[in-house]
């Protein structure tokens, strides 16, 4: 590496004249490396999908030597060929899938009920400041409380069943979707509003035609963080105190240490959410694509 | 305030036909923060006629803006009235179309959906609307464009969307600020050409702000001369001009000597606000 020669030694420029000077010195001095930069290529798709299944396949057969050769203690982290075996009987009799038909049917719930109630808060914000000033710090103390530890008490009021779960991934969406649509509202071009007051609307004009559109990308935007939140509430409703569902089966497992078990309502975790995840990217893509014609 | 050779700026009603706008000694003061006022417009007075193309031109801050959003109801001046069509119409909104600065397309509508908003806003019903607007848009140079989505078009062309706009929105008066302000030389050329098309076809009375003398002189019946600190109308004169006009005409000995003379008011402007008052 090269290092510029700095004039330490001579005094600071005290003319533009000296400046020019100075510069002209520091650029005989200088000595750039030569670089000539690759053009980026994009690795091919088969390549791609090779690494990741490799990465896979490596840690689970690490995992599973190590247990064999008693590396890890497979009593505490249980074993591929094991988690197999438990899954191949949990998904034969069929009681995971009811569990998961459970959990995902309070998530998807709790994301409508959320997005939808969250939406309509924010976008009210609009129609008075003092209320919505007076609001504001309210949704975001309610946005700060840990809302998970709220979960034994809507248990206990709104009992085991499913209504507590939808009500718990209900709590987390809401109040970003409050927070997000209030924002998006804030953020609606002043100059658009001016332009359709200009043209005689009346604040129902302007909201129909402007404020709930220019809202709308922002919605579609938060609805992935919001399925992954609705996926938690529900989750953590159900490890309190629930009859069916992934998370009380999860709970059920660890508290008769089969830990196989555990992992195996983990995975079928991890593959709902990524479907769930899946479907919202997908249908995010479209509606925005419809709602802002950008190239 | 300078005193101009050319015309006074006229005041109260004339003889047939009357005008249709007039601006009656309007001021108007904001409040700032600390409790001062400040005058952003003082005793604006002045009155057009029917079919009359006016052009305000002047230094930014000179209340330009101002006047514009009291003309079109969106403020209310804090002394004076607005008169259209006789009638006073101090802070009514809706009477006159008003194209701002930016050309404020809905992104998530098409040009066709975007130029009949402000027929749609004033309850015509959306087919009778589209109905009215698909054979101007192919007169008027947007042939072709109607489904597409203002992301897909170049600046001349929004500006043309947002002109069609205001000019469907179907009011006699039609304010238009800086509305090429932010187009290349020859985009602008092209577009005060087509601006002056559409004047002749629809017979509005417009109320043109601009920077540029050239284009003042160029489009306009009539220009006032502002000044900034406070905003106030300090001169106006005629441009007689014979219409149509040719591009060729900025060229013309008659252009050149009205250019000089506007120069020498705007820079007597200028030194009118710098002299009294607080430093520029």
């Amino acid at each position: 590496m090269t290092t510029l020669e700095t004039p330490r030694a001579t005094p600071a420029p005290t003319s533009s004249a000296e400046s020019l000077q100075s510069l002209a010195a520091l650029r005989s001095a200088a000595n750039p490396p030569v670089r000539r930069r690759r053009p980026e290529t994009e690795p091919a798709a088969w390549r791609v999908a090779g690494m990741r299944i490799g990465v896979v396949v490596v840690v689970l057969a690490l995992w599973e030597i190590g247990a064999r050769a008693g590396l890890i203690d497979a009593f505490f982290w249980s074993q591929p060929s094991r988690i197999w075996q438990t899954a191949v009987i949990a998904f034969g009799d069929g009681d995971i899938l009811a569990d998961a038909r459970f959990t995902f049917t309070s998530t998807v719930f709790g994301f409508v009920l959320g997005v939808v109630g969250g939406v309509a808060i924010g976008l009210s914000f609009w129609w008075s400041r003092l209320y919505a000033l007076t609001a504001e710090p309210l949704v975001i103390a309610f946005e700060a409380m840990p809302k998970l530890a709220l979960a034994p008490i809507v248990v206990l009021v709104l009992g085991l069943g499913m209504g507590s779960k939808i009500a718990m991934a209900t709590a987390l969406v809401i109040v970003i979707q409050v927070l997000n649509t209030f924002a998006a509202v804030k953020s609606v071009d002043r100059d658009l509003t001016t332009l359709l007051y200009s043209l005689g609307a009346s604040r129902w004009q302007v909201f129909r035609t402007v404020v709930v559109p220019s809202t709308l990308p922002w919605v579609v935007s938060s609805l992935r963080v919001a399925i992954g939140l609705a996926l938690t509430g529900a989750i953590v409703g159900e490890y309190i105190g629930s009859t069916a569902g992934l998370g009380r089966m999860i709970h059920y497992a660890g508290s008769t240490y089969d830990i196989a078990l555990i992992w195996v309502g983990v995975f079928t975790l991890a593959a709902l959410s990524m479907l769930l995840y899946l479907v919202v990217s997908a249908l995010e893509r479209r509606l925005l694509t419809n709602l802002t014609h950008a190239r | 305030m300078a005193v101009l050779a050319q015309t006074r700026v006229a005041a109260g009603p004339q003889v047939a036909p009357g005008p249709q706008l007039v601006v009656e000694h309007v001021h108007r003061t904001f409040p700032t923060r600390e409790g001062e006022a400040v005058q952003a417009l003082v005793d604006a007075d002045l009155s057009v006629r029917p079919g009359e193309f006016i052009s305000l031109i002047g230094p930014s801050g000179c209340g330009k803006s101002t006047l514009f959003n009291l003309i079109a109801g969106l403020d209310a001046p804090t002394t004076g009235r607005i008169l259209i069509d006789g009638v006073d119409r101090s802070g009514q909104q809706g009477l006159v179309g008003y194209m701002l600065q930016k050309d404020l397309l809905l992104p998530w509508r098409t040009v066709l959906e975007n130029v009949v908003l402000g027929l749609e806003i004033s309850g015509v019903r959306k087919k009778a609307a589209h109905g009215i607007a698909r054979p101007l848009l192919a007169t008027y140079g947007l042939g072709g464009f109607e489904s597409h989505y203002p992301t897909q078009l170049s600046g001349g062309m929004k500006q043309r969307v947002a002109l069609l706009r205001t000019i469907l929105f179907n009011r006699d008066i039609i304010l238009l600020d800086e509305p090429f302000g932010a187009l290349d030389a020859q985009t602008r050329e092209r577009m005060q050409e087509w601006l002056l098309d559409l004047w002749d076809d629809f017979h509005k009375t417009v109320l043109f702000v601009t920077h540029d003398i050239d284009e003042a002189i160029y489009l306009s019946d009539r220009v006032f001369v502002m000044s900034a600190r406070p905003g106030r109308i300090v001169a106006s004169f005629d441009v007689g001009l014979d219409r149509p006009r040719k591009p060729s005409v900025v060229t013309s000995a008659e252009f050149v000597r009205i250019k000089a003379d506007a120069r020498e008011l705007l820079n007597g402007a200028h030194a009118a606000h710098v002299r009294p008052g607080k430093a520029a």
